[in-house]
């Protein structure tokens, strides 16, 4: 019997108290930020805890290559866990006056193809880190929906394929139509 | 970067929110002088109209004042509900569709409009049909006795308690029909859950309103806000304490139970059955259980303030606040209080439900009207 | 292999209820694999009695994803953003097992810095991971507005991750041999200052849904798990303690230096039922939260001088042999064992997830509750299905 009435009273309690806490919330500021693209496009990353911002050097939202750095070492190639990144490198002509990447690595061999896949890109930066020219980068700009899904596939490399001799060139695969 | 479309939108939307606005003003404004406003057209109608035809006529003129709040008011509850969620949750809520996204339920009604009216096919095709339009009518009828202000009522009837609780009860089976006729389980579980919930809620209920009929010794809507005429400290809510308050803290979670609230929304309990008994419901017969609901919060405020917190009497006995702007008042502080409850609580389970009813609702409420009866014994 | 073993293993599905079984009033209800309140794609078959739930069977699957055949395919630093993948609520403590595992196998001993920082995001992690785990438990009540209170704060715990590395869910954080970043300039501070606010929001989850009496009623009572059958299907991590039974990875077999820090291990009180109920495992993670907030306070306190990358390997290649290594991350105790037979791709995978281990024991404690328990059930057992189809 004792119980029947501690439990109404406990009841009540901790609905007042539950109610409580939802009006002191309805008369706090929220912490919601509106998306305002077209009004304050900076404030489309503001953070409660971090001071400037979420996008930092550090994001990793899309993958950029330098190509003018490119050695074509395929240490990218070989560390991604899904194979998003194909390249072909052919051998640099003798005579060519010799080029450097910007931190003075000497390039030997020309990139014909340098494509990622970025539909399948986990953006798991692994490419990233042993890249010894740092030529390939996650940067953090993030707004880069396509609707045609062919155009996920990023084609980075300018040097055209030498003529003569006609190569086997390892095509990317998963690269539909629409 | 703006777009043509978000231009034109960032032009269009303030002009039809700030209508918007100055419409609900208009409507409250028009709500506050319903008095003079009813006068007039009274006096309209006895110049105009012949004798035998003015009773239909001015019952007519209520169904239509009637109908066309009750279409306007879940378009505003609704957003208004949506801003209550969002600010208890740290939230904005909608904020894009017009200022503050007034607009917003505007734009959910015309899609909802568009959508396809999808019927299951092994459904029963005519009982599915039927069970929203069931829904509204019975929550809609039931306004017919509601009094907004002194002779303010559609129909001023003398048993008016009683055709309330008899009519509420065609939102049951109107439920139900709906979660039959869906050919789903969860369905069939919201509906039945609902059937069992509201035939027991509506027990206390009637106890509670007892509680206050022995009182007044009426059953006319109208004689029960008159008895509580003098301000503040007549409400019933106020009087024979504590026996009122109690019972109109029973009435009102029996209330809850009975329009389907959290913690009470087990027929439609979204974690549990999908979505109740209108899992399988969509486009405008969806809207329509929605305008029932909004519209059984507003019954059951509006009755919870007739019963209990005077009517369309002010806070004090100055007629200076017109009495309809007073019940409106009242009446949204109670759908409000609602609102805060369904963002507060968590959802009881369906034995819970029914003990909470048997164990405890329905003793108290007998108790409280053998108090009540006792006290308002003529000495 | 023999026919009936092989028969059991590939048969094409765990066997269903048949409409002809059925007696009486019973049905047949299939809760999933889109019901909201699975927690993923996890689809429950009920044999239903009305209201009541004679059996259960819970079928696992649809979110297979081939993580362990994957890892047989890829070198060993490319297991770990699979890794991540496994409990997506909790990479951080994956990818930690992992890393761990290959540094055991390997013999590479951290330095302090790089074993502080993981565990303060270990510890991030947990909390992160059980903010989820007690606001999807109260949107499976019924209650709301606690699940966006706990997502505001979890919120803030992905923020200073997105900080830390660059990314908000799947981290690719722990490295074999040490962490891919240091910690930024600040980080520290706002870390502390997280920590210090979060307090706050336990208590006020506290207020709105731990003691309500209607939460209590609906979870205090169901889903008991007593500690004879805990121990039995060898469940772990809050699932085992709110059973009352005092066991945990960081205090038995600790890892990162887990025995220089001074914290409680939580276990079920039975405050408002028998012990081992819903709430009792519920209430273990609210109190886990705290006590991680007194190690993360420590780790900040203590963080030391060092070069995270200062013990990387150039190549990952461990000798011939094997490891075994489990930890504790805020669903269980999760483990790996890996094979290596010498060169630079892993012979075999195996993660011993908990969840897999918690939907295990599930028909036994559903069978006899009501609709609306199973959904306090699977809530309370805080599944994830990445980790489970893995």
């Amino acid at each position: 019997m004792r119980k029947y009435f501690t439990d109404m009273l406990e009841a009540v309690v901790t609905v007042a108290k539950g109610m409580a806490v939802t009006l002191r919330h309805i008369f706090m500021p929220s912490v919601t930020q509106q998306y305002q693209a077209d009004e304050k496009p900076e404030e489309r990353w503001k953070s409660l805890i971090v001071p400037e911002g979420l996008l930092n050097a550090r994001s990793r939202m899309r993958l950029h290559v330098k190509i003018e750095d490119c050695i074509g070492c395929k240490q990218c190639e070989k560390a991604c866990p899904i194979d998003c990144i194909y390249i072909t490198a052919d051998k640099r002509d003798k005579e060519e006056a010799p080029i450097f990447a910007s931190d003075g690595t000497a390039i030997k061999l020309k990139v014909t193809q340098f494509d990622i896949d970025m539909t399948l890109c986990c953006y798991c930066a692994l490419c990233v880190y042993p890249c010894p020219t740092d030529c390939i980068v996650m940067t953090p700009e993030y707004e880069f929906a396509e609707s045609v899904k062919g155009n996920f596939l990023y084609r980075f490399a300018k040097e055209k394929p030498s003529p003569p001799e006609p190569k086997k060139e390892p095509v990317p695969v998963a690269v539909g139509g629409e | 970067m703006i777009t043509r479309a978000r231009q034109i939108e960032m032009k269009i939307l303030p002009v039809i929110s700030a209508a918007v606005v100055v419409g609900a003003a208009g409507l409250i404004g028009l709500i506050a002088a319903l008095p003079a406003v009813a006068g007039l057209l009274s006096a309209l109608i006895e110049a105009n109209v012949p004798e035998a035809l003015r009773p239909a006529v001015a019952r007519g003129l209520g169904v239509a004042a009637v109908v066309g709040f009750l279409s306007l008011f879940p378009i505003f509850a609704i957003w208004f509900e949506r801003k209550v969620a969002a600010h208890t949750q740290d939230r904005l809520g909608p904020m894009r569709v017009g200022w503050h996204g007034v607009l917003q339920s505007f734009a959910d009604g015309i899609k909802l409009l568009f959508k396809e009216d999808i019927v299951p096919k092994w459904g029963d095709q005519i009982l599915f049909r039927l069970a929203p339009y069931l829904v509204v009518a019975g929550t809609f009828a039931a306004f017919a006795v509601l009094p907004w202000g002194d002779g303010l009522v559609v129909s001023d009837l003398n048993i008016g308690v009683l055709y309330v609780v008899a009519i509420g009860s065609l939102n049951t089976i109107g439920t139900l029909m709906a979660g039959w006729a869906s050919n789903n389980k969860y369905s069939l579980f919201g509906g039945m859950r609902s059937a069992a919930q509201l035939v027991s809620y509506e027990i206390p209920t009637i106890l509670t309103l007892l509680v206050v009929i022995v009182q007044v010794g009426s059953l006319n809507l109208q004689d029960i806000v008159l008895a509580q005429q003098g301000g503040l400290f007549h409400w019933f809510i106020f009087r024979m304490f504590p026996v009122n308050l109690i019972a109109f803290v029973v009435f009102f979670i029996c209330g809850l139970a009975e329009t389907n609230r959290t913690p009470f929304d087990l027929p439609e309990a979204e974690s549990e059955l999908v979505a109740g008994f209108h899992t399988e419901y969509s486009g405008m017969r969806f809207a329509f259980f929605f305008l029932a609901e909004y519209g059984a919060m507003f019954l059951v405020s509006g009755l919870a303030v007739v019963l209990f917190l005077g009517g369309w009497q002010g806070v004090l006995s100055s007629p200076l606040v017109p009495g309809t702007l007073s019940f409106f008042a009242k009446t949204m502080f109670l759908v409000f209080v609602q609102m805060w409850l369904r963002w507060t609580l968590p959802r009881l389970r369906v034995d819970q439900l029914m003990a909470m009813c048997w164990k405890y609702l329905i003793p108290i409420a007998f108790a409280l009207l053998i108090v009540a009866g006792f006290l308002s014994l003529p000495s | 292999m023999s026919t009936t073993v092989k028969q059991q293993l590939w048969s094409e599905d765990v066997p269903s209820f048949r409409e002809e079984d059925l007696t009486g009033d019973e049905m047949i209800l299939q809760m999933g694999p889109q019901h909201p309140s699975t927690h993923g794609v996890l689809r429950v078959e009920l044999l239903t009695d009305g209201e009541v739930v004679k059996q259960a069977r819970p079928h696992i699957g649809y979110l297979h994803r081939n993580f362990e055949k994957h890892a047989e395919n890829v070198d060993y630093p490319g297991v770990i953003p699979f890794a991540d993948r496994m409990d997506y609520v909790g990479s951080m403590a994956n990818s930690l097992t992992y890393a761990l595992t290959i540094e055991k196998l390997m013999g590479i001993r951290v330095n302090e810095r790089v074993n502080t920082i993981r565990i303060l995001v270990a510890e991030l992690q947990r909390i992160a991971s059980h903010l989820l785990s007690v606001g999807t438990y109260g949107i499976d009540i019924g209650a709301f507005t606690p699940f966006l209170h706990c997502f505001r704060d979890r919120e803030m715990v992905l923020d200073l991750f997105e900080w830390l590395c660059g990314a908000r869910l799947l981290y690719n954080f722990n490295w074999i041999g040490g962490v891919s970043h240091d910690l930024p300039e600040g980080w520290v501070e706002k870390c502390r200052y997280f920590v210090d606010q979060f307090g706050h929001t336990v208590d006020e989850v506290d207020d709105l849904l731990s003691f309500n009496k209607i939460f209590t009623k609906r979870t205090a009572t169901v889903g008991i798990i007593p500690p004879e059958l805990a121990v039995s299907y060898a469940i772990s991590g809050p699932n085992l303690r709110g059973s009352g039974i005092k066991w945990d990875i960081r205090k038995e077999e600790p890892y990162c230096g887990y025995e220089k820090y001074d914290f409680e291990v939580p276990i079920g009180t039975a405050e408002h039922g028998p012990i081992g109920s819903c709430w009792d495992r519920y209430y273990v993670r609210i109190l886990e939260m705290r006590e991680s907030c007194k190690i993360i306070r420590q780790a900040l306190d203590r963080l030391p001088e060092g070069d995270v990358h200062e013990h990387l390997p150039k190549r990952v290649k461990p000798p011939q042999g094997e490891a075994y290594l489990r930890t504790e991350t805020p669903r269980g105790e999760l483990a790996y064992y890996v094979v290596s037979d010498g060169s630079l791709i892993p012979f075999r995978v195996k993660g011993r997830s908990p969840c897999f281990v918690h939907m295990s024991l599930f028909h036994e404690i559903a069978r006899g509750e009501m609709i609306a328990d199973v959904v306090a059930i699977i809530g309370s057992l805080d599944i994830v299905l990445g980790e489970i189809d893995r």
